[in-house]
């Protein structure tokens, strides 16, 4: 039963990490990696850690994976054409290829004889939000509190990042008519002829 | 199932997401990619957690979590911002650092 269980959250997993890669529209990427990341939860629990499950899904596949909708909503899809540089096609694979053979022989050549078991029997609160919720608390007290920081000076760069163009404008119109008498325009101005060569050049090369 | 069998999952996982960042040419896709690789850790991380029958490895794949959740917000920012000026959404085309 639990072979079948992860046997089927592996093909789950890798099917959509191979959409992922393989989706030409960004969207159907994302749901891709919404499969993706069920599935992980589900080995999450195989692994006899549900709360790590829960937040899981919650977090990464409720509130981050709306993100990720919202931004190709808004972006579009606007994947420009399958012209990668010439060979990387072709080198791309091999290397991916060549990391996880090299990541194989690390693990399996590694000399750790727990790799081979299920791993020690635990009691039943094993990875329960209980004990997780006390370990985080009591011991590892200050990465909690510093990764609260971090996402707080997330949430400030984002609306650094993201608000600085639109000064009250929503329409792209009133945007571009915004930026002009802003001071960023020379540089805006002064992007454009450096970016379309660079294009075509990159399309050569 | 044994642990290894994780382990293995978990490098083919990032194998994966290494060469969807080596292949595509999209911001999203990226992003999308870098997720992929970073689940791989956690997965990683908790199957050793298991291995070990300690818990503090799952402490270390919520604190990924937290950094992942960090890295989408700012990277969604920056290419919301690039929509709005107007640039190329592709990575060939971004050159500007590079010179």
């Amino acid at each position: 039963m639990e072979a079948v269980l992860f046997f089927l959250a592996a093909i789950g997993a890798l099917g959509g990490a191979v959409g992922v890669v393989a989706m030409r529209n960004p969207f159907y990427g994302v749901l891709a990696l919404i499969v993706h990341l069920f599935s992980l939860a589900v080995l999450f629990l195989l692994l006899t850690s549900a709360f790590v499950a829960a937040a899981q899904v919650v977090v990464y596949a409720g509130a981050v994976m709306v993100l990720y909708v919202f931004v190709v909503a808004y972006v579009g899809g606007t994947e420009s054409a399958w012209e990668p540089i010439p060979g990387q096609r072709f080198l791309a694979p091999l290397l991916g290829i060549a990391l996880f053979v090299e990541l194989s022989i690390a693990v399996l050549a590694s000399s750790l004889l727990a790799l081979g078991t299920h791993g020690p029997d635990v009691n039943p609160g094993f990875g329960d939000p209980a004990a997780i919720g006390r370990l985080l608390l009591e011991r590892f007290l200050i990465p909690f509190e510093a990764s609260s920081i971090l996402l707080l000076l997330a949430a400030v760069g984002a609306v650094v990042l993201a608000g600085r163009l639109g000064t009250g404008g929503v329409s792209k119109g009133t945007v571009r008519g915004s930026s002009e008498h802003s001071s960023e325009a020379p540089a805006e101005r002064s992007e454009d002829p450096l970016t379309v060569p660079s294009h075509a050049g990159g399309g050569t090369a | 199932m044994n642990i290894e069998w994780y382990i293995v999952l978990s490098s083919l996982l990032f194998a994966v997401g290494a060469m969807g960042i080596l292949i595509r040419r999209s911001p999203v896709v990226i992003l999308l990619c870098l997720e992929l690789m970073l689940n791989a850790g956690n997965l990683a991380l908790v199957a050793f957690s298991r291995m070990v029958g300690n818990q503090q490895g799952q402490i270390f794949a919520i604190v990924v979590m937290v950094v992942a959740a960090c890295e989408v917000v700012v990277g969604l920012g920056l290419i919301v911002a690039i929509f709005r000026r107007k640039l190329p959404l592709d990575v060939d085309s971004l050159r500007e650092l590079r010179g």
